[in-house]
């Protein structure tokens, strides 16, 4: 059975058609990767998925519910979470404190007990931050424990928005590019915490342009291009493609 | 019990205001005291929306006006003991509060700041205008805080009770901002999107935060009446409004103690400077001005990093 079942999705803005008539499936515990040339709707899809965005139309499952048009919060209640290409880090957060956040739904915080500072608000919180700590450990940013975000080098600042989103226990994660903007070295340390995190059973799915790291991890890749797609199939299936290589090296390279 | 930041400047604030009134000759610096206590509660509250939670209100000052007209009109004229007035002023204010924040609070930056604007102006001008209700612009004469047959009478005595209530209210700030739910307002400041989509519901928390900073302003608007003894619809003016926000910037927004600082020295400062005579509101500017140029990040902010830093260094 699938973990998430997208059905003629669309998104128009304007007159331009972002995501066109979109339908594929996601099945429970592998790596899926979608790629593109730029401008092809990836960001887009990401976002008609986690809720950032309203479809125009089309239907989105995620396991057995209907979730198209839910808000980000109720799909992170149902087991979906994300991270973001352009950072959304809470600078005005310590680093622990921004994967704390991440554990709100499963702190179930109540106004009166934090007020009064209830012993066992302070006990919740204990454990939550041992949990945080663990998590930034796991995805290696155990040296930023104590940092102030806003000091914090970007290649820790990716990692930490992934133990943010572990944090909130998904059974399905959305990563927006996490290797951009980062060395050889580090892509190589972040694909192997995405296996790390797959291990798990959290079911990863990836918007990446680092061919070699989506290539490699990869059991299911889907290509898109001007919203609509292009190719689907395993690394090789698609690599093999004559559409693939044509939209990515120009008409008639192929 | 490890002592913390938060947990040393709780004691140090008891402590200054145990012992400040040593210092004070006559009953005038209770008076002036007491105001600067009242508004630093409120600024806690303010703070707690603008500094944590990163939304802007410019109609506080409507909040403190209706939770002191309804203390002031429930005792006067309809004989409710005043805790109780107290109560219903902060009940109403909160659901006032509760019914416009959903709507406006989706507005961002300027565009709620027009929002906020306008519901303090509103709430101005139903206070000038329904004279039967509200005594209109000659004000409404408020009877003494009385519980249970005891007065509470002279000014050493609103001092006592306005610094427990600051005690309590910055105690009560401090365990908010360190659980969960202050840091999910701080979140909600951070990047709304971020938080949203580790399921903190960004909209009930933003209704939440507006609710609590109004409720402040409300129990604090019902002591003053009580304490005032006369109160005018000028208590919920724009101008009133904006002092608020300019004492939590001063101070410097998302530190509690920032709030209590920037409410103190704008409250006491216009006192200390009467004697500039006609000068005193420029040399008031002057000295705002430049605080916000060289410590933007207002003062205490800025203060506790030059310690830190030298700290470090030696």
């Amino acid at each position: 059975m699938s973990l998430l079942r997208v059905d003629g999705l669309s998104k128009a803005f304007g007159g331009i058609n972002a995501v066109a008539d979109l339908s594929f499936t996601i099945n429970p515990g592998t790596i899926h990767s979608i790629i593109g040339p730029n401008g092809a709707g990836k960001t887009t899809l990401f976002n008609l998925i986690t809720g950032v965005y309203h479809p125009s139309g089309g239907r989105i499952r995620f396991q057995d519910a209907d979730v198209a048009g839910l808000p980000p919060y109720e799909l992170a209640r149902l087991g979906m979470s994300r991270t973001f290409q352009n950072l959304q880090i809470f600078f005005n957060m310590t680093a622990v404190e921004n994967v704390m956040v991440g554990a709100h739904l499963h702190l179930n915080p109540r106004v009166l007990p934090s007020l009064l500072h209830l012993p066992v608000v302070k006990r919740r919180d204990r454990e939550c931050r041992a949990k945080a700590r663990e998590l930034m450990e796991f995805v290696g940013c155990g040296a930023y424990l104590e940092a102030d975000s806003a000091s914090m080098p970007y290649g820790a600042l990716k990692r930490l928005e992934i133990a943010r989103a572990l944090a909130s226990r998904p059974k399905l994660l959305l990563l927006d590019e996490p290797a951009a903007g980062l060395n050889a070295t580090e892509s190589r340390e972040i694909d192997e915490v995405i296996k790390r995190i797959a291990g798990q059973g959290v079911t990863v799915v990836l918007v990446e342009h680092d061919m070699k790291m989506v290539m490699g991890i990869s059991d299911h890749i889907l290509a898109l291009d001007y919203g609509r797609k292009l190719a689907e199939g395993t690394p090789a299936e698609v690599r093999q493609n004559p559409d693939v290589i044509s939209a990515y090296l120009g008409a008639g390279s192929a | 019990m490890r002592l913390t930041g938060p947990h040393i400047g709780l004691l140090a604030t008891a402590a200054i205001i145990a012992l400040l009134p040593l210092t004070f000759p006559n009953s005038y610096y209770y008076d002036v005291a007491v105001s600067a206590l009242f508004n630093a509660v409120l600024c806690v509250g303010l703070n707690l929306l603008i500094g944590y939670a990163g939304q802007i209100s410019l109609g506080h000052a409507g909040f403190f006006a209706l939770g002191a007209y309804v203390s002031g009109i429930l005792t006067t004229r309809w004989n409710l003991p005043p805790l109780l007035a107290l109560v219903v002023g902060a009940v109403l204010v909160g659901t006032l509060a509760f019914v416009l924040a959903r709507p406006i609070l989706r507005l961002k930056g300027h565009y709620l700041a027009m929002a906020t604007l306008g519901i303090g102006i509103i709430i101005f001008i139903v206070l000038n205008t329904e004279a039967w209700l509200t005594g209109g612009p000659d004000g409404l004469t408020v009877n003494y805080l009385s519980v249970a047959g005891w007065t509470l009478k002279g000014d050493r005595n609103w001092y006592w009770l306005a610094g427990i209530l600051l005690l309590t209210t910055v105690w009560l700030s401090l365990n908010l901002i360190d659980s969960a739910v202050g840091r999910a307002l701080r979140a909600v400041h951070g990047s709304e999107v971020g938080a949203a989509v580790v399921g903190v519901d960004t909209g009930r928390y933003k209704v939440l935060v507006f609710v609590i900073s109004a409720v402040f302003a409300s129990v604090v608007g019902s002591l003053f009446a009580h304490r005032n003894g006369l109160i005018t619809p000028g208590i919920g003016s724009f101008f009133h409004s904006v002092e608020l926000v300019a004492m939590v910037v001063l101070g410097g927004m998302a530190s509690t103690f920032g709030a209590v600082v920037g409410a103190v020295i704008l409250s006491v400062l216009p006192h200390l400077l009467t004697s500039f005579e006609d000068y005193e509101a420029i040399i008031l500017g002057m000295i705002m001005m430049s605080t916000m140029i060289f410590m933007p990040k207002g003062i205490v902010p800025t203060v506790l990093r030059l310690l830190r830093q030298r700290g470090g260094a030696s």
